[in-house]
């Protein structure tokens, strides 16, 4: 296959960032997005040019490293896949392909296509726990859960913590992503003791580190590699306002 | 090199709690005066971290991904191991401690192996308790699925993303403890050296991967957290960032490297597609309970359509070699039967390097949605690389590097030669042995880092007393002028080759010759071409652009460069290992059916070798590995 890329440079978070076109011959149809922006990169080193810098780690979808904007699609226009996990096979022959990062105020870019998503930590810094110290743990059996309960509370924690959702959604919200973590230890027995709290915190923290208000236009779903539901956001939403309500009158 | 074990007195069972009682504990009050670096995030590392900053220690924790919830325990699938017996289907701590030596091959160090076992179940309490959502009966209990080597179930899961569960528990504990203020955590950071002070490590120094900047960490005590090396092959299961610079500069700062040719091989992964690929991808073990493994028996249709070939010609091969265990037959032995078959030319797919992996009569036994409910993403995953959809024509599966059981040498207190250095998790070599069975790495890692090393820590720096030095002092400043000297050599805008080409000329050298199947000749052959490949890159390396900022072709040469020389002290290790024993299968000790030979009476022993400086041989030394408990036996799952 034969492609031009359109691709994103940036120094860094102040430089003035710009397009830049490559065409790459040879692309092998089998190949992986990210083993063709391998290949780009051998071919820049050859002509003495500087690579262009893009995170990635485990190459296999679930440590959820690898980002860009494909086509003005986050991780691509494949559906539930992450861009290290999207094959060439799914480009035409001859096309142009445009490469972005993922924009969102609260991603500012480190360089290139690589941006600092260190807020999403922040977020679950603020309450995305189980207080349990080491050795405190009763007997693994001792609280029977619903399978129906571990499979919701599983869905929700599948995410992988990418911020396509952010990069997606055009207020730049991390409201998937925030729901999805609390909703994961709000939905087990075992999270019950600082729902509230976790709840509140969360949400705070959230708007703190400049992610926009979610408005369910549902865009982050749609984008997710993982198929996190809505549903998780309704149930934050819930959570939150009961857990702010018990507040008033406590 | 002092390789005293420090195995405490006492009969197998009660040495973990003997020891735990004779060791000395830091006051509480006193604890926040000792500062522990942790190096690496990932299950040991992260556990580690969450949990010596909870006992009030002051802890940095240091990893090269952009957050610590990315480290690669993430991508384990299949599950994690404990001796619980909920299936009471026969399991005891015994037996899992059985289990995992005699699947090491009889190379590993039965107190270590014993605490694993004894540890295993509080790891499934605690990380119940962390909110891990296991599998569940409907009844509400803990599910648990088979897993190879083993006769009982014993592993549980969460779906086919049980590593990123877990790992997501010991980050949710480390962020609780980063938000309390016990842990700074320093993320885009990677260690290039070790400091010692009097013999004592005392500190790291690190790269800020985004600033360029490169800077020295002074503590109490050091943790290495930091994995394995598998990406040596450069294709490998690992991620892209894996890599032994840190355990390997280390070793050059005194700690010994314990039988780096013990490595695994996995025998599910997708095979290689072509030249462009990066790194292989594994489908879980845990396919095997449900699939079976068959190539032709003729050469002749290995062309056709896998559904075409009727069932007395297909040969069923893990079944019919090994009919107690079947599919589910250890790693190592899956593996070279997968090799075999396909030396003999009845190999599957491009370059006739694979063999099919069938889940057609289980799909007619339970249906297609009850394997979809197992396995759906694994199917998907599947269906992504090759373009296959594997409900309908059976996987092709061939075997990769995916593990790797050598690593820094370490005591009972997971001490390395160099005190004040411990090592966790994969990067040490101590409780896998030649072989690691399947679900036991997550199980190792967070038994070492939740519930080992916050006793045999304590006990060190309750001897020692708090000592960290100046980030100014004169040892520090040393290391810190030759790590950036190192740096700023490895920058070479003029040169011809990029690291990344060397990364894989160094893995063909490495798979070709070290690894499934390894002989004498080939191994001298190999450690001069990784020789000559050395030279060749001091020479000819390109590295664009400047030190002093974010910089991905200056991070991978110090990697590589690094993978060379380990690669040479790989194949040195494999050569001196007159035997054949669980990874490490030598050509010149097979039976007659090809099965591994192993020599009890010369290597019942851990190779370590002691770096001996720059252009220099290193000394191999050996640790006697004592059975006491279990009666070395050929390790047979016929």
């Amino acid at each position: 296959m034969k492609l031009t890329l359109k691709i994103w440079r940036q120094s860094g978070p102040k430089g003035k960032g710009l397009f830049e076109s490559h065409t790459l011959d040879g692309v092998s149809e089998d190949s992986s997005f990210l083993e063709m922006l391998d290949q780009l990169n051998e071919q820049l080193l050859g002509e003495g040019k500087e690579p262009v810098a893009f995170d990635h780690d485990c190459r296999e979808g679930i440590c959820g490293t690898c980002s860009l904007t494909i086509n003005g699609h986050a991780h691509g226009p494949e559906d539930s896949t992450t861009t290290c996990q999207l094959h060439m096979r799914k480009f035409r022959d001859g096309e142009t392909v445009t490469i972005e990062p993922f924009r969102a105020k609260a991603f500012p870019v480190v360089r290139d296509l690589i941006v600092d998503r260190s807020a999403f930590d922040r977020i679950v810094q603020s309450g995305g726990f189980i207080s349990v110290r080491t050795g405190s743990a009763p007997d693994g059996n001792a609280i029977p859960i619903s399978k129906v309960d571990a499979d919701d509370a599983m869905d929700a924690a599948a995410c992988i913590g990418c911020g396509a959702c952010v990069a997606s959604c055009k207020n730049a919200s991390a409201m998937l992503f925030t729901s999805a973590k609390a909703a994961h230890l709000n939905l087990l027995p075992q999270g019950q003791a600082e729902k509230d709290t976790r709840s509140i915190n969360m949400v705070q923290a959230m708007d703190e580190a400049g992610f926009g208000n979610c408005r369910n236009y549902g865009e982050c779903s749609a984008a997710c590699p993982k198929d996190i539901s809505l549903d998780y956001i309704a149930k934050l939403n819930r959570d939150h306002a009961k857990a702010k309500i018990k507040k008033i009158f406590s | 090199m002092n390789l005293d074990p420090q195995i405490p007195e006492g009969p197998l069972s009660d040495k973990w709690d003997n020891h735990r009682f004779s060791s000395k504990l830091v006051n509480p009050a006193n604890k926040r005066k000792y500062k522990i670096i942790v190096v690496g995030s990932g299950l040991a590392g992260g556990a580690a971290a969450a949990t010596l900053g909870e006992l009030g220690y002051q802890v940095d924790c240091f990893c090269y991904q952009d957050t610590p919830r990315r480290a690669h325990s993430i991508a384990a699938q299949g599950g994690i191991n404990a001796a619980k017996n909920y299936q009471n289907d026969g399991d005891s701590i015994h037996r899992l401690f059985y289990d995992t030596v005699k699947g090491g091959d009889f190379r590993s160090r039965e107190a270590n192996v014993y605490r694993l076992a004894q540890n295993s179940t509080n790891i499934i309490d605690q990380c119940v308790a962390q909110g891990v959502p296991f599998a569940r009966e409907y009844g509400g209990l803990l599910a648990n699925r088979s897993f190879g080597g083993a006769q009982v179930s014993r592993t549980f899961y969460a779906r086919g993303q049980t590593g990123q569960q877990l790992l997501l528990g010991a980050y949710s504990a480390l962020s609780r403890q980063i938000a309390a203020g016990q842990v700074k955590m320093y993320t885009r950071h990677e260690m290039l050296d070790l400091v010692t002070v009097d013999g004592h490590a005392k500190g790291i120094i690190t790269r800020n991967l985004v600033t360029g900047s490169t800077d020295a960490w002074t503590a109490d005590a050091v943790l290495l957290c930091t994995g394995g090396y598998g990406n040596v092959y450069y294709l490998s299961t690992n991620a892209a960032g894996c890599n032994v610079t840190a355990t390997y500069r280390a070793h050059r700062r005194g700690a010994g490297f314990a039988n780096p040719c013990f490595t695994q091989i996995h025998p599910t992964c997708i095979p290689v597609a072509g030249d462009h690929q990066s790194k292989l991808t594994l489908m879980s073990e845990s396919l095997r309970n449900d699939g079976r493994v068959w190539v032709p028996n003729d050469k002749e249709n290995c062309e056709l359509n896998p559904n075409d070939i009727k069932e007395e010609l297909r040969d069923y091969f893990l079944e019919r070699k090994y009919p107690s265990f079947g599919n589910l037959a250890p790693r190592d032995i899956s593996s070279r039967s997968a090799k075999e078959a396909c030396d003999e030319g009845r190999g599957v797919g491009p370059g006739g390097r694979g063999v099919y992996l069938d889940f057609a009569d289980s799909i007619s036994r339970l249906g297609e949605s009850a394997i979809r409910e197992r396995y759906g993403n694994l199917f998907q995953m599947y269906e992504r690389i090759t373009g296959e959809n594997a409900y309908k024509r059976p996987m092709r599966i061939y075997p990769a590097i995916h593990y790797t059981m050598g690593g820094l040498w370490v005591d009972y207190n997971l001490q390395s030669t160099v005190p004040g250095c411990f090592v966790l998790g994969e990067a040490n070599f101590s409780d896998h042995g030649a072989n690691r069975l399947g679900a036991s790495a997550l199980m190792q890692g967070l038994s070492d880092g939740y519930f080992v090393i916050p006793y045999t820590v304590g006990n060190y720096l309750a001897r020692s007393g708090a000592g960290a030095i100046s980030p100014d002092g004169p040892e520090v400043k040393e290391v810190l002028e030759s790590v950036k000297e190192r740096t700023s050599q490895l920058i070479s805008p003029q040169g011809k080759r990029s690291s990344r080409s060397y990364h894989k000329e160094l893995g063909q050298i490495m798979w070709e010759f070290a690894g499934m199947a390894r002989n004498e000749a080939g191994l001298k052959k190999a450690i001069g071409q990784i020789q000559d490949l050395r030279d060749d890159f001091n020479k000819n390396l390109v590295v664009p652009g400047e030190g002093d900022r974010l910089n991905v072709e200056l991070e991978r040469a110090g990697r590589v460069r690094d993978f060379i020389d380990f690669g040479e002290l790989l194949c040195r290790d494999a050569l001196e290992r007159n035997e054949s024993c669980g990874g490490h299968f030598r050509e010149e000790h097979q039976t007659a059916e090809g099965e591994a030979t192993r020599d009890d009476e010369n290597f019942a022993h851990a190779a370590v070798w002691e770096y001996k400086g720059e252009g220099e041989e290193p000394e191999r030394h050996i640790e006697e590995l004592k059975y006491e408990n279990i009666e070395l036996a050929v390790r047979s799952y016929k």
